[in-house]
């Protein structure tokens, strides 16, 4: 039977973030802690050691997690830099996970770089990662390495660009259609 | 369904969707049959894309609120709900911005966004019914979710899209006389559950054609991200109300309505009979936590400034939201169809500088390239309606 049915079946106990961290030191000592200013805490890998960090995090009974809750691209362009945090343009994948076993939470966060965005697919790993990847794909350009069907999800295929990096240009038209009203601009976007 | 000129051998490649009813909005699958069956399956989505991830970058915080109430208009309260929390909680990672949400507050949106679970359910598992060629059921529910949509209109002035919850409460008390109103809408509704158990729940054709059909094994769902009815359909004891709790959800004491095969020697755990009937049974569970918190409920303050978190916003919550603090946070909550949940990343300015809304149907989508093919093409209408999608949630 399966270990997750069953609520009192659920034998594992949570552990805090450096005990997560303790057993990932344990193939992949270069990943460590990191912060934000209010206190959020993540586990920062490196893009090389995505997939083995996530087929581990998964696999080891310690840590279990089974599910992958959300996967957010982030980009940074535009974040106000700090003496911590210098200023840079790179891309950021979050990847927010929940171990039903062992009750416990993580936030895993890769960067890669802006220019040449790639990272390993993980939907070998969490299914659900394939629609995730593709969304990220089309709205950030990140090219995830061995997903089955890397193709645009939300935009159509002949669309321009990825929409949610802080340097998008709005398309003036599109098929035809202007998107853009009379004596109107689109230099500080079509909402304001 | 529409037939595209693509024709290899014995297979024929249609086009389901996206104008097709049993759809629930504009989702078009792709498929390959042979014969009636199925052997591939290609979601394809996008047609509702509004880019609302987008918009809240573009917009304060608080003014993002009525944009939440489109990402899932079945259950709008539950949506307000999930985002007020989302953005409590990143105000609550600095004690300069810390907001204290009235207790009260904390009751109405309990009820509200449970009424608005109940009508959702009911949308859900009436349209199911109508998808399969019960229309009866469907008018049923619609009669009882219309109860409840006067309700909350009475509440906010709104039907559909509600736009109630404010960052740091509500943005009014509940109506005078609505808590005797929403008790007998309770009791109609119970009565009305009977009726619609003998209409289709125990109905010999309805059961046929979803015993067996599309199970989901709970490490599949888990893998795949299902959430909520449709995670707990497939056996997996997991509540965020219950497991995770926010808001006053510890308060209250309700059961986790699981799978259980319940079609009979026909059934499996985990199909659409059991995704169904998990609908059915929460329907029961949230009018027992909307008598339990009409009933814990603190009385109005009866102040008309500040009730339950003022009109719109209350100055402490106005306060916060010009400086929130620099950080990121990611929110849970349970709405009706599953986990919706908001990664909001802010950059300590009054716009937000990236919201991500997870939600259950766009994983729920993610499952259907693996789960239908084998099914016949008759059962991929009750693979929608089971899985009970929302094309808005997913498109965005």
């Amino acid at each position: 039977m399966s270990p997750f049915l069953a609520r009192n079946q659920r034998q594992g106990s949570a552990l805090s973030l450096e005990k997560i961290l303790e057993a990932l030191h344990e193939c992949h000592p270069e990943t460590v802690i990191g912060t934000s200013p209010n206190g959020a805490r993540w586990i920062q890998v490196t893009s090389f050691a995505l997939l083995d960090v996530a087929r581990l995090l998964k696999a080891d009974p310690r840590l279990r997690f089974e599910q992958l809750c959300c996967l957010t691209g982030v980009d940074l362009q535009k974040f106000p830099a700090t003496p911590e945090r210098p200023a840079c343009d790179d891309l950021v994948c979050a990847y927010d996970l929940h171990s039903l076993v062992n009750g416990h939470s993580l936030l895993l966060k890769v960067q890669v770089p802006r220019a040449n965005p790639e990272l390993p697919s993980v939907e070998s790993v969490w299914g659900v990662a394939s629609f995730f990847e593709r969304e990220i794909f089309d709205l950030f350009g990140v090219v995830f390495k061995g997903h089955h069907d890397l193709r645009r999800l939300l935009l159509p295929p002949d669309w321009v660009g990825h929409p949610m990096r802080k340097d998008y240009v709005y398309p003036r038209s599109y098929g035809g259609v202007e998107l853009c009203r009379e004596g109107q601009t689109f230099e500080s976007g079509p909402y304001t | 369904m529409s037939i595209e000129l693509d024709r290899d051998g014995d297979f024929i490649t249609l086009s389901m969707g996206p104008h097709h009813p049993a759809t629930h909005g504009v989702l078009r699958l792709v498929i390959t049959t042979d014969g009636e069956i199925v052997t591939a399956c290609k979601p394809d989505i996008g047609y509702l894309h509004r880019s609302i991830e987008k918009i809240a970058e573009n917009l304060e915080w608080n003014q993002f609120a009525p944009y939440t109430d489109r990402v899932d208009y079945v259950c709008s309260m539950n949506s307000n709900h999930a985002w007020v929390l989302a953005a409590e909680a990143l105000l609550a990672t600095s004690s300069e911005t810390k907001l204290v949400v009235p207790e009260r507050a904390e009751y109405i949106r309990v009820i509200v966004a449970e009424l608005n679970r109940i009508s959702s359910h009911l949308v859900g598992v009436g349209s199911m019914s109508m998808d399969l060629g019960a229309f009866t059921p469907f008018i049923h529910a619609l009669a009882q979710r219309e109860v409840i949509n006067d309700i909350l209109e009475k509440a906010c002035g709104a039907r559909l899209t509600y736009n109630y919850m404010t960052i740091g409460g509500v943005a009014c008390d509940l109506y005078q006389g609505a808590e005797d109103e929403i008790r007998s809408c309770l009791a109609e509704l119970e009565k009305v559950m009977v009726n619609f158990n003998r209409l289709i729940t125990t109905n010999s054709i309805f059961k046929g054609r979803l015993a067996g059909v599309a199970v989901v094994s709970p490490e599949d769902a888990l893998s795949y991200g299902l959430v909520g009815p449709n995670l707990r359909g497939s056996g997996v004891d997991f509540d965020l109300r219950r497991d995770i709790p926010y808001g006053v959800y510890d308060r209250f004491d309700f059961n986790v309505p699981l799978g259980g095969a319940y079609a009979g020697s026909k059934g499996a755990v985990g199909d659409c009979y059991d995704r169904f009937v998990v609908r059915m049974l929460e329907i029961l569970e949230a009018i027992k936590i909307i008598r339990q918190a009409l009933d814990q409920m603190p009385p109005s303050a009866g102040k008309e400034d500040d009730p339950v978190g003022g009109w719109w916003l209350s100055k402490a919550a106005a306060k916060a939201l010009r400086k929130p603090p620099v950080g990121e946070v990611y929110f849970r909550t349970e709405n009706p169809r599953g986990e919706t949940g908001y990664h909001i990343v802010s950059d300590g300015t009054k716009n937000p500088y990236r919201v991500k809304i997870r939600t259950g149907s766009f994983c729920a989508v993610s499952i259907f390239e693996k789960l239908v093919p084998g099914l016949m093409i008759a059962d991929i209408v009750s693979v929608i309606g089971s899985f009970d999608i929302v094309l808005p949630e997913v498109d965005r």
